[in-house]
């Protein structure tokens, strides 16, 4: 292929998954926060009958937020880094072009389809995988699209080596397809046996066989959906937002074939003290320990970036957003490998710590990265400044603040409660009904629910921002090579 | 011996090949480099010269190509 100097990068589709992104974030961070105000004053049960209750909202707000919020953030991102770091234009291609636009219509017929779906109560029943069977199958044909998109492009690129955040985007393909297919082995009971609701099935394993391939999928959507994809997109706009190559390449290629090596097998650490063989259960608490290595040679890589222009840490910030959020995954690292120690797990295990685990991940580490991602995308796919800097300053600190008080307060929830519910009396006396912990907890509870408050605040701020750019942000001449301009 | 056991000796035998593997690929991409066959360190560029008109960072599979040819 010829270099064409009028040939630019396209990004109708990463605009399109951009919306989305934001759209879901708002809506699954919205049903998120009443959640977490339902747990602290359950009288918010009974607002929408039937469909506002917290076990129906539950599986939305966790769906909503994976798969429609971050899966669209990691499409948007990859739409949009993939032809920059490949050199080739999806202009280039009407095949990829039609691919990438059709996989968005699905997408959003699948999206749709899950939230009514979900809220109407019909769901398979696996945590992180509540899709029922037909919505399964329409999940295959939108990734199987991603793949022909991801791979056409690698087939067209003029950059021969691929750069390191590609190698974490295949891996989150081929890692999601493979987990899901087997997660998701299931039987329509009215196709097969003529009995119950075409929309219902049950899963094609039994027993502990079930569960551990549940948590082999619910471990891995942590990893090939929340992990692999975040860490592509920090070493692409990390550098690139900075202005300073990858502290070291070795060391992210090292990381990479660490994390794929270790993460498959630690999924087992959620069924620590269950009927699952010993030996296993020993071997997902050994690897999440050793798990810590790889994620900690990606988030030291990424700070060792910054070496020598920490001053840009005060004045932009997207960079402040970017090294916080490889903080907090390394934060979320150490702790996930603390928590699967046996003996550590048989108090934390059933606990809110373990939602206090998971949330200075996704609100820290996750959702910082693909806001960050966006704002650094934003002025160039519309070709505009980016709207208020002050905006995204109050936004960041709104947000730290949210993330600091929701794990803080769910770390001791979630050892007082598992202190509580263990405690004995001298004769071997259970001292604590279930009413006490709940009791004690209240406090808490009501602080996770205020953090929702103010990092939703935060997302409307961060919304607003994204909408003003695109439509009223001061025009740019110039393409901005490294830093992000904002007004 | 039951099927327990066996998937017990075949995760721990396979975790040791796993290791081996990736300690042998830490070693092949620091000797490679030291050698002058490649030069991994520049693919960060990547990243940083991402324009659609820019030269690639790297444009031939491997380095060794380049240098052989330059050798001749």
């Amino acid at each position: 292929m010829q270099s064409n100097a009028a040939l630019e990068y396209d990004y109708s589709v990463a605009k399109l998954f951009t919306i989305t992104a934001i759209l879901f974030g708002f809506v699954g961070m919205l049903i998120g926060t009443l959640i977490a105000a339902q747990l602290a004053f359950p009288e918010l049960n009974y607002l929408l009958g039937e469909y506002g209750t917290f076990s129906r909202l539950r599986p939305l707000h966790t769906n909503v937020v994976i798969y429609g919020f971050t899966v669209s953030g990691v499409f948007a991102t990859f739409y949009y880094l993939a032809q920059r770091v490949l050199k080739v234009s999806m202009a280039e291609s009407k095949f990829i072009m039609f691919i990438g636009k059709l996989q968005f219509v699905l997408y959003m017929i699948l999206a749709v389809s899950m939230v009514v779906t979900l809220l109407l109560g019909i769901t398979a029943n696996k945590e992180y995988a509540q899709m029922e069977w037909p919505l399964d199958l329409l999940t295959v044909v939108v990734w199987v699209l991603w793949g022909v998109a991801m791979f056409g492009l690698i087939g067209m690129r003029r950059e021969k080596a691929l750069y390191i955040s590609m190698w974490y985007f295949i891996a989150c393909f081929l890692g999601v397809a493979m987990l899901y297919l087997f997660n998701n082995m299931e039987v329509p009971t009215a196709l097969v046996a003529g009995v119950g609701s075409m929309m219902h099935s049950v899963s094609m394993y039994a027993g502990t066989n079930d569960a551990l391939v549940q948590w082999w999928w619910g471990h891995n959507a942590v990893a090939f959906v929340f992990t692999v994809p975040i860490i592509a997109m920090i070493y692409y706009f990390l550098p690139k937002e900075s202005g300073q190559a990858v502290y070291s390449y070795k060391l992210s290629l090292l990381s990479f074939w660490g994390l794929m090596f270790v993460y498959l097998w630690a999924g087992s650490h959620h069924l620590l003290w269950s009927t699952v063989p010993d030996w296993m259960q020993t071997m997902g608490s050994v690897f999440s320990v050793v798990l810590i290595l790889p994620s900690w040679g990606s988030a030291i890589n990424m700070l060792l970036t910054m070496k020598g222009e920490w001053n840009q840490l005060t004045e932009n910030p997207l960079i402040k957003f970017m090294v916080l959020a490889s903080t907090f995954y390394m934060l979320s690292t150490l702790e996930g490998p603390i928590q699967a120690i046996k003996s550590v797990n048989a108090i934390a295990h059933f606990t809110d710590w373990i939602p206090g685990h998971v949330h200075d991940g996704v609100l820290g580490w996750v959702a910082f990265m693909i806001m960050a991602g966006i704002m650094h995308m934003a002025p160039r796919m519309y070709k505009r400044e980016l709207y208020s800097k002050k905006l995204v300053e109050a936004q960041f600190w709104l947000q730290t603040t949210a993330v600091v008080l929701y794990f803080t307060s769910m770390w001791i929830a979630g050892i007082t409660q598992g202190m509580m519910w263990r405690a004995v009396d001298e004769y071997g006396n259970l001292m604590y009904s279930f009413i006490d912990t709940v009791t004690v907890l209240h406090p808490y509870y009501a602080i996770r629910a205020l953090s929702g408050v103010l990092y939703l605040t935060g997302f409307l701020m961060f919304a607003y921002n994204i909408y003003k750019t695109a439509t009223a942000g001061r025009k740019l001449e110039n393409e901005p090579q490294f830093r992000t301009p904002m007004a | 011996m039951d099927i327990r056991e066996l998937q017990g000796y075949a995760s721990f035998f396979m975790t040791i090949f796993l290791v081996v593997m990736l300690y042998g690929y830490i070693i092949y991409l620091y000797r490679s480099e030291k050698k002058g066959e490649k030069d991994y360190e520049k693919l960060g560029n990547i990243a940083i010269d991402d324009e659609i008109d820019s030269t690639p960072v790297n444009t031939s599979d491997s380095v060794s190509s380049e240098k052989k040819e330059q050798n001749k």
